[in-house]
């Protein structure tokens, strides 16, 4: 009885059995327990969160795998790390050192301007960002095997992560009631492959897992997120780079779960301390802007 | 006949469309009030310790273990490892099973692997002679059964990925992520 490794279907599982989930960006070992301990189903392993990538400046790469092997040692759960996009060496790396999960990710520094990885030659999986279905769809079509909604990573503003799920979502929903004869023009609407939007309509959903992810510092927010009906939620400096890290984050993970119950959501809404900073992204200067990134 | 799905976290949702696609009336159980009424239970895949450490903070233990005594209940991969006695690890567990599990057996996710198992309990009950096509994540294995728990499933190397005790099932495979329905209808057979 022969083994099949790196298929689509178990590339497309691991994100499945991340659903209902929270993945916490850390930059230590330490950092990886806390979030371990608070419930996170996965961790991002990344030397800087966001909001310094933003506040450095400069280029920003994949970190030291010795880091992120520092990291996979902490913790039971997957580890997933960033490459930048169309960086296929840096992800070539990722898989080499074993780690569960690629991100090919807009918050580093793009190492191409025209295309992504060519992921279907990985065993490993993929996650990339999107802001419409379309995005979505291009990256699947390369062999993304889960999707986020970008959001603005590092800024602890919500705005664009609801703008880029209300995008995606709203796209499905106004797919589902075409008529077939549609479905092609809508395809070259959204720069889409004709067979992967053909499959949304008939999923009634995005083929793959898609989380929310970049702004979201709040149970509340991660909470939004759910409602709207994203499947899981990424949190990547509102843990962090808040007053009681462990306490927030255990709160988000149990308002990911409660997604539906506000009187479960108020109570873990107590005394978390102080929320990250946080930056309004309509007062941000378009250059500063990285949910732009990806072709 | 009610199903409930352990809804934590993990793929519950792929759990309860195959529930449905077998005209079996299911919900979400995230409290201990939402087992009443109940036949069985899944507790779906997941990350364990997620799952764990949300039922301790929610008081489902102990709900959970007396609802064994009575109710069919099925884990699949992270909920195996959560119905198991022991994991060699400090995380919550259920200790409904006399099974002894250990985690991301076969590896980190490259190693993650599909493969057909012949499961002649599954041939049995269901009447099809087809192998059961597994689907496995960064999965478990169960290292050994004691008691009166009973091996179902090993991969070709030996090594075991179901079992069963009366009227609880724990496999280290995902049922759930095929269009294979015989895994669901053989647990539907044990709540009835």
């Amino acid at each position: 009885m022969e083994q099949q490794t790196g298929t689509f279907a178990v590339k497309k599982g691991l994100a499945q059995m991340l659903k209902g989930g929270v993945i916490m960006d850390v930059v230590t070992p330490e950092h990886a327990k806390i979030a371990e301990d608070a419930g996170a189903c996965a961790v991002m392993a990344l030397e800087r969160v966001p909001a310094d990538i933003r506040a450095n400046g400069g280029v920003a790469r994949m970190s030291d795998p010795d880091l992120i092997l520092k990291i996979m040692d902490a913790v039971t759960i997957p580890v997933m790390a960033k490459c930048r996009i169309g960086h296929f060496v840096e992800a070539q790396i990722l898989e080499a050192i074993g780690v569960d999960y690629i991100d090919e990710s807009e918050v580093l520094t793009p190492a191409d301007e025209a295309n992504h990885i060519n992921k279907h030659l990985f065993k490993v999986p993929f996650v990339c960002g999107c802001r419409n279905l379309g995005e979505a769809l291009r990256r699947i079509g390369e062999g993304a095997a889960m999707i986020r909604t970008k959001g603005e990573a590092g800024t602890g503003d919500v705005v664009e992560a609801v703008r880029h799920a209300r995008a995606v979502l709203g796209d499905i929903r106004r797919l589902t009631t075409m008529a077939d004869e549609e479905l092609m023009s809508f395809a070259k609407e959204l720069g889409a492959p004709y067979e992967l939007v053909k499959e949304t309509k008939e999923l009634g959903r995005m083929p793959v897992v898609n989380f929310a992810a970049g702004g979201v510092a709040t149970p509340a927010d991660a909470a939004l997120m759910m409602q709207l009906g994203v499947d899981g939620v990424f949190v990547g400096s509102g843990i962090f780079k808040s007053g009681d890290p462990a306490k927030r984050a255990a709160a988000i993970v149990k308002a990911v779960t409660h997604y539906q119950d506000a009187s479960i959501l108020a109570e873990v809404s107590k005394n978390l301390g102080e929320p990250m900073v946080g930056r309004n992204v309509s007062q941000m200067p378009e250059a500063e802007k990285i949910a732009g990134r990806g072709w | 006949m009610k199903i409930g799905v352990l809804a934590l976290q993990g793929d519950f949702a792929e759990h309860i469309a195959m529930l449905k696609r077998l005209k079996v009336e299911t919900t979400e159980v995230r409290l201990p009030e939402h087992l009443k009424g109940l036949d069985g239970l899944i507790i779906p895949g997941g990350e364990s310790t997620t799952i764990g450490k949300l039922a301790v903070a929610y008081n489902l233990m102990e709900p959970l273990r007396t609802f064994a005594q009575r109710h069919a209940i099925w884990g699949t991969c992270a909920g195996a490892i959560f119905m198991s006695k022991d994991v060699r690890r400090d995380q919550p567990l259920l200790s409904i099973m006399d099974i002894r599990v250990e985690r991301n057996a076969f590896g980190r996710q490259v190693d993650s692997f599909e493969a057909d198992l012949d499961i002649p309990e599954l041939k049995q009950a269901t009447g099809s002679k087809e192998p059961y096509h597994a689907i496995f994540i960064r999965a478990p294995i169960i290292e050994s059964v004691s008691g009166d728990a009973k091996i179902l499933a090993s991969v070709a190397d030996g090594r075991i990925v179901a079992a069963q005790q009366g009227h609880l099932l724990a496999t280290s495979f995902h049922p759930e992520l095929t269009t294979d329905t015989r895994f669901h209808e053989y647990f539907l057979s044990l709540a009835d």
